[in-house]
């Protein structure tokens, strides 16, 4: 039962960074800590003790194997993941060029 | 196992709260990176080679572009002073934390205990997937076949995220 | 970068790519698959253009190309996923090539054809977002 409380935890630290920084990379790294949690929290959901990995050998058929669902899930959740990192990677850049500063106050102070 | 883990996440949690928290952004980078490195250990731990192999090339890729952008803007996080926009965010964090953690104290208490639950949904895909897919990795199976809208859907958003970076990095237009 | 990175790259790079290519085809019998060898695929070439720099190759012309690949193989996906309709059957992602025996390189119907086309996907599109934030900044120091 801890475990599911720790990757809450690690959710909530995520959460807390994106509401109090000020700073657009601070604010991407706390996005994909709050997407890490997520993916391992389906791990944790799908994992049966004593089960192994499931990768059928015909030969040897197991009885127990880990749930597949969730895996296969978070398998392209996985890439996406860093398609929408260099999304945002991209766009802080632009505004970089443009604002000079990373910080979100100065730039609404430029504003208009 | 569930000790491991527990340990592991507890780096996890350590690593973010100094990515969070470091002055130097290049240094928050590479904490990021060890919240990273430590999931694809829990992956192997929790028996799941395919999610393993994708975490940690995505990883290095994640990390080489985080860096590259860092050092081409600047390392240093202005100074932030504890001003009434700070106070109201931090009380608006907690709040938030405080109503995620009632709702989370019911779903905990439906969930089954770490590694003695049951296949539910994933019953039929399986008992027999062998024969319906021929496949010998259930996972690709699942991704595949069972659930194939799903891969289809992530796929093209794969695309869309592509499409808005060229059209954002773009300068000089195209002929 | 210095000769030595650039001869070791030489070395490696290659044996990444046939790597990534081993995990894609092998994708429905071991652990791997489209996702992960097209990610694999990526990163030979990411390391390439990392050790070699802009003076490698025209960087404009291979984002052309990759955009180009990504495209197509999207829309391969997109016509495997329509054939099981086009042979006259009412299922949208049918699995009607024969399934042959479990184990085997070629079985599983469809689903390689999948992992192949997905992983070229998958592999170029890394490629262009990686080539898309170095033309930017080629561009920028001009």
């Amino acid at each position: 039962m801890i475990v599911y409380w720790l990757c809450f935890i690690l959710f909530l630290v995520g959460l807390y960074g994106v509401i109090t920084r000020r700073n657009l990379i601070k604010i991407a790294i706390s996005l994909s800590i709050m997407e890490f949690s997520t993916f391992l929290f389906f791990a944790l959901v799908g994992y049966f003790e004593g089960g192994v990995a499931p990768i059928v050998d015909p030969a040897d058929p197991v009885k127990l194997y880990v749930d597949p669902l969730p895996q296969a899930l978070v398998l392209t959740a996985i890439v996406i993941g860093l398609a929408t990192t260099a999304l945002l990677m991209a766009v802080i850049i632009r505004i970089y060029r443009k604002y000079g500063s990373l910080d979100i106050r100065e730039i609404k102070n430029l504003r208009g | 196992m569930e000790i491991a883990i527990s340990v592991i996440t507890g780096f996890m949690i350590i690593g973010a709260l100094y990515a969070i928290h470091a002055r130097d952004l290049l240094s928050a980078v590479i904490a990021c990176g060890i919240v990273g490195y430590s999931l694809v250990i829990c992956f192997l731990l929790l028996k799941a080679p395919d999610l393993a192999i994708v975490q940690i090339v995505i990883e290095t890729i994640t990390l080489i572009i985080m860096v590259a952008v860092v050092l081409d803007s600047t390392r240093e996080e202005k100074y932030q002073k504890f001003d009434r926009q700070g106070y109201f965010t931090a009380i608006l964090s907690i709040l938030i934390i405080v109503v995620l953690f009632y709702f989370m104290m019911n779903s905990v208490s439906s969930l089954d205990p770490f590694g003695e639950g049951k296949l539910r949904m994933a019953q039929s895909y399986v008992e027999g997937a062998t024969e319906k897919t021929g496949s010998a990795n259930l996972v690709t199976g699942v991704v595949f076949d069972f659930r194939g809208y799903d891969t289809l859907g992530e796929a093209t958003v794969l695309v869309t995220a592509v499409l808005g970076v060229l059209t954002i990095m773009r300068i000089k237009g195209k002929k | 970068m210095t000769t030595i990175v650039k001869q070791t790259t030489k070395l490696i790079a290659g044996m990444i790519f046939m790597y990534g290519i081993y995990v894609i085809v092998h994708g429905h019998l071991t652990p791997g698959g489209g996702f992960a060898g097209g990610v694999i695929m990526a990163g030979s070439f990411i390391l390439l253009i990392l050790a070699y720099g802009s003076d490698f190759l025209k960087l404009l012309k291979e984002e052309s190309g990759t955009t180009m690949y990504e495209n197509l193989a999207m829309i391969v996906v997109l016509f495997l996923a329509v054939s099981g309709l086009l042979i006259g059957t009412h299922v949208f992602f049918l699995n009607w090539i024969p399934k042959g025996t479990v184990g085997h390189l070629v079985s599983a119907g469809i689903l390689p054809l999948y992992n192949i086309f997905v992983g070229i996907e998958v592999a170029a599109s890394i490629v262009t977002i990686f080539l898309a934030l170095i033309i930017f900044k080629e561009e920028v120091s001009k």
